[in-house]
């Protein structure tokens, strides 16, 4: 039976071999529609950062007063308004500082999440290799970190320190290695017992060239995949606090910072809250999608 | 089991204890309390003088400390700079409304995630499951406080189906509680989906269904109940993060909790306000978890947390 399909399977292979491969194309696309997606919408967010310049119609502190919370052109009765997504309170172009609000987004994901990548990588590395009372002494670390809720001691440091985007980037990456740090020394533990590691040890290489040659290109691929899907909680929290008006400084064009603007004229302008949020919304769903679309190939195992 | 509970006990100790390190010295190293409190106005000396006396500022830092956690030892967090009220009768006024919100939200998740993460599991690979997953995955990608306007924005502004903001009877609950709830009962869906799969391969769940029980009876008294052990877990972890979230909703509607007390204490420098807040809604996270651990073994009787503690 099986050899039956096989052959049949061959023969119209060569028949109509464009059409079998279209098929397997369109077959592995959309079983991978979720990690295709996702992709798509992290280039999307990602270009806006990087190209605002050149996409954005206006520039993002271009005020005109007659403007003033002008509905988006489709939605205006008037057909006066030459806004695609409409004008905030101070006639300024919502598109345009939803574009620029891409830049602080992305930025604060990708060096966020750089400073906990390598310091929860450092400190998984130490914990699981070295073991003993260094692992006691950071695990004990972590497990402080992790009863303190972040939001909590994001909001005393930054009611201490002001708004700033270093500053959000440097306390959301020194306190979220935790999550990193705990997967990197499971697997560390479990790789320093196999024996090409042991044999390594035997022959006399140092522990630093054992771990950057022999452990750490094993953890590299569950690294990556937290990362990405960090990169999507770090946005959100950077979000959030600037909302609180504990983030980014609020004369930057940021997500979170235009939601709060929009909270005094949820009655009269709905699309000042509305867009941001989708922006936000859009970009983190792709994260989560490409990140959990990664764990599922490199390391469906990967508990997060 | 005693010895259990007595080291868990001497661990949460220890944790407070950094926590109160933690809060105490990243308001004080990261400058001058009073310099940043008075950065609007233009201050007499004399007001500094006597802010900083009632501080405590004047004394040696560990000496400031060591009073700060007798203090806190009895209860004692201080008084406001605004009102000049205790502290903890501040908060032991606003504790009850953050609770009520979080326990509400709690509820909209569970009444959420819990039919869309059965339906998904025992549909498993159909376009029910697809729909489930796309939700869960969803709930986990907005800002809580951006849905919260968008509630507003539709069911009080548009239907007028229940009020914006306030604290005043069971229908100002509501709106607030969703917003909370949404996200935590998108990772819930995902929880329950997976262990509800996890179960439903066991044999015993064949033999149930073996013996003729009807289906639904096998997956709600079978496999579901099972299923409720890694969720109770999971809901006690995930109480940390819920109380953040109350912060931030309780901005968005106006409610008089712990989180907006904070929130408005930052705006005033308010600092006793600020870390007597910060620290009490640490401490009560703590305490849950601290329970939720303890509860494992009574759901559970297979487990035996005395034996290892991770």
């Amino acid at each position: 039976m099986q050899q039956g399909a096989a052959v049949q399977n061959e023969k119209s292979q060569s028949a109509r071999p464009l059409f079998l491969r279209l098929k397997r194309s369109v077959k592995f696309f959309f079983r991978n529609f979720s990690g295709f997606l996702g992709l798509f919408l992290v280039i999307v967010s990602v270009s806006a950062a990087l190209f605002a310049d050149y996409i954005a119609p206006m520039e993002a502190g271009q005020a005109s007063l007659s403007a003033r919370l002008d509905p988006p052109s489709w939605a205006d009765e008037t057909g006066e308004s030459t806004f695609l997504l409409g004008a905030d309170q101070l006639g300024r172009d919502m598109l345009s500082r939803i574009i620029y609000g891409a830049q602080i987004s992305i930025k604060v994901g990708f060096f966020g999440v750089l400073i906990a990548m390598i310091l929860g990588t450092i400190m998984g590395l130490i914990s699981g290799y070295f073991g003993k009372w260094m692992d006691d002494l950071i695990m004990r670390l972590a497990d402080i970190q992790l009863a303190f809720p972040f939001i909590l001691f994001a909001i005393i440091v930054m009611s201490v320190l002001g708004p700033g985007i270093w500053k959000i980037i440097i306390i959301l990456g020194i306190t979220n290695w935790v999550g990193f740090a705990r997967v990197i020394r499971g697997q560390v533990i479990s790789l320093k017992e196999m024996e090409y590691v042991q044999a390594a040890h035997a022959v006399g290489g140092s522990h630093f060239r054992i771990i950057r040659k022999h452990v750490l290109p094993n953890v590299l691929s569950s690294i990556l995949v937290l990362a990405t899907l960090y990169i999507a909680e770090f946005i959100l929290l950077e979000a959030s606090l600037t909302f609180l008006g504990l983030g980014v400084d609020p004369t930057i064009p940021s997500w979170g910072g235009m939601l709060a603007d929009s909270r005094n004229y949820i009655t009269s302008a709905w699309w000042t809250a509305t867009f941001p949020g989708f922006a936000i919304m859009l970009t983190v769903l792709g994260f989560n999608l490409f990140g959990d679309w990664l764990r599922d190939k490199l390391d469906p195992n990967l508990k997060v | 089991m005693i010895q259990y509970i007595i080291r868990r006990l001497i661990h949460t100790v220890f944790v407070v204890l950094a926590i109160s390190l933690i809060v105490f010295f990243s308001i004080r190293l990261t400058g001058d309390p009073v310099a940043i409190m008075f950065q609007a106005g233009e201050p007499t000396k004399e007001a500094i003088e006597e802010v900083r006396e009632n501080l405590g500022l004047n004394e040696p830092l560990i000496v400031q400390y060591g009073i700060f956690m007798k203090q806190l030892i009895t209860f004692d967090l201080g008084e406001s700079f605004r009102s000049g009220l205790p502290v903890s009768t501040m908060i032991a006024e606003r504790m009850g409304p953050t609770v009520l919100l979080a326990l509400g939200g709690i509820l909209v998740a569970i009444l959420i995630a819990f039919p869309v993460g059965i339906l998904s599991a025992v549909k498993r690979g159909t376009a029910v499951d697809f729909f489930g997953r796309i939700f869960s995955l969803l709930g986990i990608s907005f800002p809580n406080f951006w849905l919260g306007i968008m509630l507003i924005i539709v069911f009080a502004v548009q239907l007028q189906w229940f009020p914006a903001s306030g604290y005043d009877g069971w229908k100002s609950l509501v709106l607030p509680s969703i917003a909370l709830g949404m996200i935590l009962s998108g990772i819930l869906a995902r929880l329950v989906r997976s262990s509800m799969l996890e179960i439903l391969n066991q044999q015993y769940i064949s033999t149930a269904k073996s013996k003729g029980i009807k289906d639904w009876v096998v997956i709600i008294r079978h496999a579901f109940r099972n299923a409720l052990i890694p969720t109770t877990t999971f809901l006690g972890i995930q109480f940390g993060s819920l109380l953040g979230g109350t912060v931030i909703i309780e901005q968005v509607f106006s409610w008089p909790g712990v989180g907006r007390m904070i929130i408005d204490a930052i705006n005033q420098r308010d600092y006793p306000v600020i870390q007597g807040g910060v620290i009490v809604l640490a401490m009560l996270m703590i305490l849950v978890n601290l329970i939720v651990d303890l509860s494992y073994s009574f759901l559970d009787p297979r487990i035996k947390v005395g034996g290892s503690d991770k």
